[in-house]
């Protein structure tokens, strides 16, 4: 069953030199429980293909469908009810709220999709080695542990896909790597689908398959 | 390298012009506020030098008799004895369309002073009747019989004559007003006390002179200056604030590369310099044209109370300039001290990502704390044992910080609170976050708590003075009609005249005296039901009425009751002519400056012979009928007859006009409170994306963030509202019953408007919703590209 469906996407922005195409016709599919990782030079369009997809930014031309819904006909509301109840962001600088503590931050999606579920949120924090730092603030705690704490966020409210931009990118190796696997299993489990940015080689060879983007384009498959 | 460096630092202005227009406006208004205030000031007390240079450079001491009136032969007694005085003559007049204060000198025997100096020049004509006014009173009364010159030496309102023209305006009689004693004197006089006991002599110092009675004016209006300079100053602390937290990069890299800490703090003072220059410029015309506008009002008060000539339009001072210009750096000092001084102990490594202001830590908060809890000693110390109207600013100004530096305190516990008993996760995140974010607005929160609750103490005390001088004026302007006769002889006439036709006809008689060492006046009191039935006394002794009518003591006004420490029963006031007389209670007499006592009718002319009458009070129960008849049967003119009416009118006319500058600047000091926010919420809108930006990620639409932004702004106005409020009732609490006791003599019960509340609660919701509704705007409109800017930048 197709989670999320990339068709001819195009997407240009106006800078000092003129006109960039950052994305010129992407498509991509991704199926349920299916782990991919789109990899990339810096400024290859990743980042904005993974915004894109989260509905974030609309595209030039070209469709978005979440399931079977299109996301680029949606409206402002509509696409954020639908990042709030069917998409998971991760994102490099972890972006947890910071006036809240970590057990209102595990919470806070779920609750905003109204599908809480407290002991499952539990059993996260529990898996996510998270249950010693119930009350702590993001403030105080490593990079490694935000980021499982927004991990944990992300998976509490059962979305159907989970869009990562570089989530180990302010990690250590030896953390990235944990975090990661966490992460991989975590959402195998749910069957939730995964988009990982990354330009490592190395993480991408975790995922279930790998696609490379370059100067806007899929330039390979794999 | 300087250069380099300099061009370095303002590139940052460059890339945040809105910052740079708030911190100059903050300052710009800071100062045109303090400076629009000075130089009201400064144009008053100018105008008072004026009045007093008038008939003498030095101070010339006086002779008056007590009636007010000293008999031509007096005169020329005295000058036979070798004394050298001057006769005056002074009165007010009708003159063109208007009326004016008539000053008769006499030119060659005047001490050298202004007047005497424009007599002079035109000596001829002075003797034929030329007269000297202010160009201000000339455009007042219009054309006039008498040839009249213009001249900015003389006060508004007066018009300087040779004696022979004023005893003819005044129609005197050959009367002089007082006599103006020369400081040099030959030797070997006779001493004043024996060629003229019944004349007294006054010194100088002991007149009632327009700079002392008007002090207390003068020091409300500092006062109110000086707090709106302090709320101006926290716009320019929070902005230079924020700009270091935000260059803390660019200074870390400018040392890293070389650059010594000594010349970047001096080129960040420098900067400093520079902005208060452009923005003192800047307020300095901006006060100008506030004291402007300000001033006609201003005046108008002035000469209503006080009867101080102050002109209605404002010379410029370019002394005033440069203390306006001397004050804003002073100003910028102080905001800016604490970022330098943060500067000079940064090490050179410091971390350079921004960190939340310094009140952020439960470090700063807890010393802040500390200092309110010393100022709020500090404020119940004086209230308990302080004395005298420095004592009593001091006071406010205590209160006033130790509440300002509470507000982050109350509103954080609040907030805290609010969050733990929230339930949805928005609601629970909109409490932590607007916690989180308090000690950024902090500084802006302050100076609104500062600006409404100084709004609600003037409000408070300026409705409850209203509210009770309405009370006080119905039962104190009881007479249905008075009358002004123009000379005794018109008095008698008068009074024969009424005698049959009202049912009383209460005369005023008054002669000025000194009373318990202040300058003040005593009146005659006809003992009738008028009186005795609408009075309210304060301190009363038993059968007071009676025991005045019998001539057994005196009935003092309030300001003299307190100023003097008197206590009906026990003290004694000592009379000119009469000695020490028992004092039997006090009245309220709000809006006169000089001390008074009451005196019966009996007594006082036993005392004062050949007092003129100045005024009847007259009961009647036919208004119109009576003044029919004294215009149609008597001819008395239009001009010298008021009704109750018309005296009410007056008066609240007076009163009004006193608080209508206090009244402009509670407006300016919320506008400026309004603004702080406004700059606050504005550049705050920049650093609050990054926090907002996971939650538009996490499903809530930019709409939905902007609202909840509106909201916070909103909560926090209106829990600072809240904790304005009882600062505000104790603020009007030190107005009532210390400055106000102190200041003008009279203490005032307090009365409470919730109404007034509600309005001003109203005003300060729309200020803080017109200060945060660009920024959430910006961020509806615009917040989707911005906030996806976050997520670019995290690489």
């Amino acid at each position: 069953m197709t989670a999320l469906q990339l068709q001819d996407i195009c997407k240009s922005f106006d800078t000092a030199e003129g006109r960039v195409e950052v994305l010129k016709s992407v498509s991509l599919t991704l199926e349920m429980g299916q782990s991919l990782a789109l990899t990339g030079e810096s400024g290859s369009g990743k980042s904005t293909l993974l915004h894109i997809a989260a509905g974030l930014e609309h595209p030039d031309s070209g469709r978005v469908m979440v399931g079977a819904d299109d996301m680029t006909a949606m409206g402002d509301t509509q696409r954020a009810r639908l990042r709030r109840g069917r998409v998971g962001l991760i994102f490099q600088q972890f972006n947890l709220i910071p006036s809240l503590n970590v057990a209102a931050n595990l919470a806070f999606q779920a609750r905003l999709a109204g599908v809480h579920d407290a002991p499952f949120v539990a059993e996260l924090a529990e898996r996510l080695g998270l249950a010693a730092l119930m009350q702590r603030y993001p403030e105080q705690l490593s990079g490694g542990q935000q980021q499982r704490v927004a991990i944990g966020r992300c998976l509490a409210a059962r979305p159907a896909i989970v869009l990562a931009d570089e989530p180990t990118g302010n990690l250590d190796e030896a953390t990235g790597d944990q975090v990661l696997d966490l992460m991989l299993q975590l959402t195998a489990e749910a069957s939730t689908a995964l988009l990982l940015v990354t330009h490592s080689a190395r993480l991408a060879a975790l995922c279930d398959s790998r696609v490379h983007l370059r100067a806007g384009q899929l330039a390979a498959a794999q | 390298m300087t250069r380099a460096a300099l061009s370095a630092l303002l590139s940052h202005w460059r890339n945040n012009p809105l910052q740079l227009v708030m911190l100059l406006a903050g300052l710009a208004l800071a100062t045109a506020l303090w400076s629009g205030v000075q130089a009201l000031n400064a144009e008053a007390r100018s105008a008072y030098g004026t009045a007093e240079n008038l008939l003498s450079e030095s101070g010339a001491a006086r002779l008056e008799h007590p009636s007010g009136q000293i008999d031509q032969a007096e005169f020329a007694r005295l000058r036979r004895a070798g004394w050298q005085v001057s006769p005056v003559i002074e009165g007010r007049a009708g003159l063109g369309t208007g009326r004016v204060t008539v000053l008769g000198i006499d030119p060659l025997s005047a001490e050298a002073g202004v007047g005497a100096a424009l007599a002079a020049a035109d000596l001829e004509g002075f003797f034929s009747g030329l007269g000297y006014a202010h160009p201000q009173t000339l455009d007042e009364i219009g054309p006039t019989d008498h040839p009249l010159r213009a001249t900015q030496a003389v006060p508004v309102g007066t018009v300087l004559v040779d004696l022979s023209t004023a005893d003819t305006l005044l129609r005197a009689d050959g009367r002089i007003t007082r006599l103006s004693v020369s400081p040099i004197q030959p030797d070997g006089l006779q001493p004043l006390e024996i060629l003229a006991p019944e004349l007294r002599l006054i010194a100088p110092e002991d007149g009632a002179e327009l700079a002392g009675l008007t002090d207390s004016f003068h020091l409300n209006l500092t006062a109110f200056g000086l707090l709106a300079f302090a709320v101006g100053l926290f716009i320019v602390h929070s902005a230079v604030g924020l700009a270091f937290e935000q260059r803390r990069a660019m200074f870390r890299t400018l040392r890293a590369l070389g650059l010594p800490l000594r010349s970047l703090t001096a080129c960040l003072a420098g900067e400093m310099v520079l902005f208060a220059l452009i923005a003192g410029a800047a307020g300095l015309g901006l006060g100008y044209l506030l004291a402007s506008a300000l001033l006609p009002d201003v005046a108008l008060t002035l000469r209503g109370l006080y009867g101080a000539p102050v002109p209605g339009s404002l010379q410029f001072d370019p002394l005033w300039a440069l203390a306006g210009l001397g004050m804003t750096l002073a100003g910028t000092a102080l905001a800016g001290a604490q970022a330098l001084w943060r500067l000079w102990h940064m090490p050179i490594l410091a971390p350079a990502q921004p960190r939340a202001w310094a009140h952020a830590s439960g470090r700063t908060m807890r010393l802040q704390a500390g200092v309110a809890l010393a100022l709020a000693c500090l404020a119940t110390g004086l209230a308990l044992t302080g004395d005298g109207l420095i004592a009593g600013f001091t006071l406010l100004a205590a209160t006033l910080l130790a509440a300002a530096l509470a507000v982050p305190l109350v509103l954080a516990a609040v907030l805290v609170g609010a969050a733990r008993l929230a339930r949805a996760p928005v609601a629970q995140w909109f409490w932590a976050d607007s916690r989180q974010n308090l000690p950024r607005l902090s500084l802006a929160l302050m100076a609104l708590m500062l600006a409404l609750s100084a709004n609600i103490g003037v409000g408070t005390m300026v409705a409850s003075f209203r509210a009770t001088f309405i009370d006080w004026l119905d039962l104190r302007l009881v007479a249905e009609v008075n009358v002004l006769p123009r000379s005794q002889s018109e008095a008698e006439a008068l009074h024969a005249f009424l005698t049959p036709r009202a049912d009383a006809i209460l005369p005023m008689q008054r002669i000025d005296a000194t009373l318990g060492g202040q300058p003040g006046q005593v009146y005659a009191m006809k003992d009738h039901a008028t009186f005795r039935e609408n009075w309210q006394l304060i301190e009363p002794v038993a059968n007071v009425w009676d025991r005045l009518a019998a001539g057994e003591g005196v009935l003092v006004n309030e300001q003299l009751y307190r100023r003097a420490g008197l206590r009906p029963g026990t003290s004694m006031l000592d009379l000119p002519g009469i000695g020490a007389l028992p004092v039997l209670g006090a009245y309220p007499d709000y809006g006169n400056p000089l001390a008074q006592a009451v005196l019966s009718l009996d007594r006082f002319d036993a005392a004062y012979p050949e007092t003129p009458i100045r005024q009847f009070a007259i009961r009647t129960n036919d208004t119109p009928g009576l003044i029919a008849s004294l215009q149609d049967d008597f001819g008395l003119l239009s001009t010298q007859i008021t009704d109750q009416a018309q005296a009410k009118d007056l008066s609240l006319t007076i009163f009004e006009r006193t608080f209508l500058i206090t009244r402009a600047l509670n407006v300016l000091t919320l506008s400026v409170a309004a603004l702080a926010l406004f700059a606050a919420l504005v550049t705050l809108s920049g650093m609050r994306l990054a926090q907002l930006a996971p939650l538009w990620a996490l499903g809530l639409t930019t709409r939905h963030l902007a609202a909840l932004e509106l909201g916070r702004a909103l909560a926090l106005g209106l829990l600072t509202m809240v904790f304005a409020l009882p600062v505000g009732l104790l603020l009007a609490q030190v107005l009532l019953s210390v400055i106000n006791v102190q200041a003008f003599g009279w203490r005032l019960p307090m009365q409470v408007f919730p109404a007034d509340w509600a309005r001003l609660g109203l005003w300060a919701s729309a200020a803080v919703l017109a200060a945060a509704a660009i920024p959430a705007l910006r961020l509806w409109r615009k917040g989707a590209a911005q906030l996806l800017r976050v997520f670019a930048h995290e690489r």
